[in-house]
């Protein structure tokens, strides 16, 4: 058989060579005498020619009992993303799913736990989405974003809302706070990005400080690209078609406005509200005989969010959060013609949310905390027999937390009461669960303060989306929540030498067993053609990650940054009975690996990222039909920076996917071949 | 310059990494067709089938199939070696095939196109662009196809389906017909063109009707009122039509119409669900499965019918050890010659599916992996 299935293996090898010698070579320098510890937000400054550059952050949390990668500040800014979704793929354990272009929708798997798995936060409030269960990462900009944190599990701490310690894994987005040096009242930040695509984005941040306690900070934003890209499909021994994808357009507006306040016993408030404007054309699938499309969507996001962080006596803390939250979609799909017109979608979705935090210190090692959230999700719709939901959620944590130096351990445990209504027709029933969390990180050995091992377990569940229950005629009102079980062992390790050739060094890796039960697919009925969604699938997932960052201060004031990771996931279909039991789930490569190298000279700054992922398969069935070829991309980007008439300025020029390769992450949704994007940005 | 030196350093890091990390991304090929032994049969007529799997939507994977009587052979995927040129191969949900003449027709719905294929070898001999394009049937010479698009190629506002006429030595379309919404199957008998419209796409608003279309003027004549939601249409060899209607999946059920095509009316009606059905002799074979959204139920039936007499025959046409392994009835034909039963189970849609071949006695001849969504068949006489 001609079909090459040596691939994989060979990439596989090379990885794992490369990663041996890589992490050979640096313990043979590495120095184990760290004396010091290590701070996790420890930052180094090197003052440059005006420019203040700061050497690669830990990536890691050392302390922290669920494996955390952080990307922030300067890491953040040379990586070539655009948006979140870009940046996410570089976090190890992490699938992008990528429908292309810039208006495509992206979103996040992490573990193989499925993308309904990850709970999104921003700014400290969760962005859901209880229609479809879907945050769409490429609709949050990194224009206006300190730092993106990824915990599998959840965030180390027992003082946050519950929705924090409920999902699977969380991701947490932090846009930038005002910062007002020294006799400054306001900062203005002026981007404008422009390339590939027809891309034009020009964005606006201002901040200005009212009195010593407030502040008030305000980001607009506009995006337009025509998203139109060559690409190809090609068969060694056949057809060799190139054509340019269509209706890929997307215009959007993006504006938040926040408001900050200092309170006394160091607490503070802030107030966001948030619009989101977009319209944008579906450029679908690419099948045969049919390259065009004419679906078109339209989304508004609009939310108020408060919160408070204040304490009210001694060794107390408590967190408050309100939100409301009013979502609009339509799809317009003239294709679809019925006899009052063409198939014009509508969908409302309201969510109003309060979550109280108390946290109490009981002594210095012990803290205990409860959380409790109330939400009520609504969607309205113009579709046919269509039941207008509305879902109380009721949700408790009970943690503590007891922290020595050498050993850290968290426990909680959540109950949830998730109570539906529908106006019409059958609704789902209420749903109590229960799930423990239990965490601990340990530092075995004195003298390497900075080095400690960690395991968690932890249960999880998500709800079916209002789509599973309700959408007519696939919805099934009878469904269970669907659950997950996480073990993880890792450890981490990070050392900062403060002289000498290398600066950091610091390593993570990680092995899971993962479980998903009532697992929510979509299965065909005996009716030809209607699909039901049921509780069917079971997976197992056994995986390793390994994450690499060191750092070197090279002659002549180079910094060298190199960053390695590696996941290794056998993610298999475990449903009794199915049709596809032992075999990989679909669009889960065994293999992915990431390299970045940054480089910093003067005013200039080069990085090269290289993203692999290894063959996957598009459908359940492990069969050559189904085989997806890996893919890999290599972007580069320099960046220039320093003061023009004393004004902070930096200018950016990307190449990505340089070596111009065309490849699907999504069968039949290609993906654009080789792309520019320059910027630049002032600070006043 | 040391910066120089360091960025030449970096710069072979980079392409030794390039070099290595890759691994191969070797060159795509055409994936070749699979070759699985049956049994031998000594057909005297017929040198043997293809089986059009559908593939699921958006997926691209609509295959073909072929079945060899002689060599007892099942060819699976056969499309892409015959046809290494055809730019992202057979398409995107398969959804009727015939053979008329040496050519068979692939129905291709969702990349809006017929393929056109040489009988004996697959090879394409011309593609026919049609708008969502549903079922084939074929009559002196030429073919009639379904369609959901408002028009022609382009697709118009319009709600209505259409009717296109093909030449068959040409591959052109002749003439075009508006018919109801969402037309699905099609036959002919005399001069006469019978359509089921289903209005599928708005279930507010289902047809009910069958349209008459006369193929010397290529007119509709006549709208048959029926029952909503139509779907199957298959003419008898006593000049009947045996109509399905999927009912509204609420309240009306599914259910099956003999239509008398000289009075244009309703002659009976049988109380049973019908998803898919063939007609040998003087017998149709049923699938029947039905959900009701009241009961969250299923029930399937195989049932039989006298399409003579117009009676439902007792028994079930299956073996009850394949009717306990069937996860999802898909597609029927029977051998007019050997009267082997050949079904198809569609199982999860989105993986492979099996065809079963069932004698007349019940007894399981043999049982074979197939594509996604194993659903049509066409017979390839010798």
């Amino acid at each position: 058989m001609r079909f090459c299935k040596q691939t994989g293996l060979r990439a596989e090898k090379g990885i794992v060579i490369l990663l041996s010698v890589f992490l050979f070579s640096m313990s043979s320098f590495a120095q184990f005498s760290g004396s010091e510890s290590v701070a996790t937000d420890t930052v180094q400054m090197f003052n440059l020619d005006e420019v203040v550059v700061t050497a690669s952050r830990p990536r890691f949390s050392v302390v922290s009992p669920m494996p955390a990668q952080i990307l922030s500040g300067r890491d953040l800014e040379r990586l070539n993303s655009f948006s979140v979704a870009d940046a996410i793929r570089f976090f190890s354990g992490v699938q992008l799913k990528d429908y292309g272009g810039v208006g495509g929708l992206k979103t996040v798997n992490v573990r193989s736990l499925g993308s309904a798995h990850t709970a999104v936060f921003y700014d400290g409030m969760i962005i859901s989405n209880a229609q479809n269960g879907q945050v769409d990462l490429g609709k949050f900009s990194l224009n206006n974003i300190e730092a993106i944190e990824l915990y599998n599990g959840q965030r180390s701490s027992i003082f946050q809302p519950v929705r924090g310690f409920f999902a699977s894994n969380t991701l947490f987005l932090r846009t930038k706070t005002p910062q007002f040096g020294n006799g400054k009242s306001f900062n203005i930040n002026t981007t404008f990005k422009t390339g590939s695509f027809g891309l034009i984005n020009p964005g606006i941040l201002y901040q200005q400080k009212l009195t010593e306690n407030l502040s008030l900070s305000g980001n607009a934003e506009w995006l337009h690209a025509h998203g139109r890209y060559k690409f190809r499909y090609h068969k060694a021994d056949g057809y060799d078609t190139t054509a340019v994808r269509q209706n890929g357009d997307i215009t959007a507006l993006r504006t938040e406005l926040t408001l900050h306040t200092q309170l006394r016993n160091s607490g503070q408030a802030s107030l966001k509200v948030y619009f989101y404007d977009s319209e944008r054309g579906l450029p679908g699938t690419i099948v045969a005989n049919r390259f065009h499309h004419t679906q078109r969507q339209w989304d508004r996001n609009f939310f108020v969010h408060g919160t408070l962080n204040n304490s009210l006596f001694n060794g107390h803390n408590l967190l408050a959060n309100v939100k409301f939250g009013s979502d609009y979609t339509r799809y317009l799909d003239s294709d679809y013609q019925m006899l009052e017109g063409a198939l014009d979608n509508r969908y409302y979705q309201n969510e109003a949310y309060f979550s109280l935090v108390n946290q109490v210190s009981l002594s210095d090692w012990w803290n205990i905390s409860l959380a409790t959230d109330f939400s009520v999700q609504s969607l309205d719709a113009n579709l046919y027999r269509f039941p207008y939901p509305t879902r109380h959620s009721y949700l408790g944590a009970l943690s503590t937390h007891f922290s020595w130096e050498r050993l850290d351990i968290q426990g909680s445990l959540l109950g949830g009461l998730i109570d539906e209504q529908v106006r019409e027709h059958r609704q789902a029933e209420s749903r109590k669960v229960f799930r423990p969390v239990i965490s601990a990180s340990v530092q075995p050995f004195t003298d390497l303060k900075s080095f400690r091992v960690r395991a968690f377990y932890k249960e999880s569940f998500r709800m079916p989306t209002f789509n599973d229950l309700y959408y007519t005629f696939i919805g099934n009102s009878f469904l269970r929540p669907e659950s997950t079980t996480q073990f993880n062992v890792g450890a981490t390790w990070v050392h900062q030498p403060q002289a000498g050739f290398l600066r950091s060094v610091s390593v993570q890796t990680d092995a899971y067993y993962n479980r998903v039960k009532d697992k929510i697919v979509a299965m065909p009925s005996s009716n030809l053609f209607r699909w039901t969604m049921m509780n069917l699938g079971e997976v197992e997932i056994k995986g390793l990650e390994t994450n690499a960052n060191v750092g070197f201060l090279l002659p002549a004031r180079i910094y060298f940054d190199l960053v390695l990771n590696y996941t290794c996931q056998k993610a298999i279909d475990i449903t009794p009975g199915g049709t596809t039991f032992g075999d990989q789930i679909p669009y889960t490569p065994v293999h992915s690996g990431i390299l970045t190298a940054s480089m910093h000279w003067k005013s200039w700054q080069l990085n090269y990222s290289f993203i692999y992922t290894g063959e996957r398969y598009s459908q359940k069935a492990n069969i050559p039909v189904n085989y997806v070829q890996p893919w890999y991309t290599s972007d580069l980007a320099v960046i220039w920076e320093r003061n023009m008439l004393n004004l902070p300025v930096r200018m950016t020029a990307e190449v990505n996917n340089l070596l111009n390769q065309y490849y699907d992450v999504i069968l039949n949704f290609p993906m654009p071949g080789r792309s520019y994007r320059f910027g630049v940005s002032v600070h006043f | 310059m040391r910066m120089t030196k360091t960025i030449y350093k970096l710069s072979a890091l980079l392409a030794i990494l390039a070099v290595i990390l890759p691994g191969c991304r070797k060159e795509d090929f055409i994936i070749p067709e699979e070759v699985d032994r049956i049994p031998v049969q000594n057909a005297a007529q017929l040198k043997g089938f293809y089986l059009l799997n559908e593939g699921n939507m958006n997926m691209n994977k609509a295959s073909l199939d072929f079945i060899d009587f002689e060599e007892g052979l099942y060819r699976r995927n056969i499309f892409g070696q015959a046809n290494p040129n055809a730019v992202l191969g057979l398409g995107d949900v398969g959804s009727d095939i015939g053979v008329y003449g040496s050519k068979l027709y692939a129905v291709i719905n969702n990349s809006n196109k017929i393929e056109v294929m040489d009988m004996r070898t697959a090879q394409r001999i011309g593609v026919i662009d049609v708008k969502n394009v549903r079922y084939i049937t074929f009559a002196n010479g030429r073919a009639y196809v379904s369609a959901y698009g408002g028009e022609v190629q382009l697709g118009g506002s319009s709600p209505n389906g259409f009717i296109a006429e093909i030449d068959t030595a040409t591959l052109q379309i002749t003439r075009t017909v508006e018919a109801g919404r969402q037309p699905e199957e099609l036959a002919t008998i005399g001069n006469q063109l019978f359509v089921a419209n289903s209005g599928g796409y708005d279930p507010v608003n289902y047809e009910t009707t069958v349209s008459v279309i006369d193929l010397t003027t290529f007119t509709e004549t006549k709208r048959i009122e029926v029952a909503p939601n139509l779907h199957r249409l298959r003419a008898t060899d006593y000049g009947d039509l045996y109509v399905s209607s999927r009912g509204d999946h609420f309240t009306i059920p599914s259910r099956l119409f003999v239509i008398d095509t000289q009075t244009h009316s309703i002659k009976h009606t049988f109380d049973i669900a019908c998803t898919n059905l063939a007609i040998s002799g003087d017998t149709a074979y049923i699938i029947g499965a039905e959900f009701s959204y009241l009961t969250n139920k299923w029930e399937v039936n195989y049932s039989m019918i006298n399409v003579r007499t117009h009676t439902l025959l007792t028994g079930s046409f299956l073996p009850q050890s394949i009717i306990d392994i069937i996860q999802i009835p898909y597609g029927i034909a029977i051998d007019p010659y050997s009267g082997f039963i050949y079904i198809t189970d569609a199982r999860d849609y989105v993986s492979p599916g099996i065809l079963y071949c069932v004698d007349p006695n019940g007894s399981v001849m043999f049982s074979i992996r197939t594509g996604d969504i194993p659903a049509h068949f066409a017979f390839v006489y010798k």
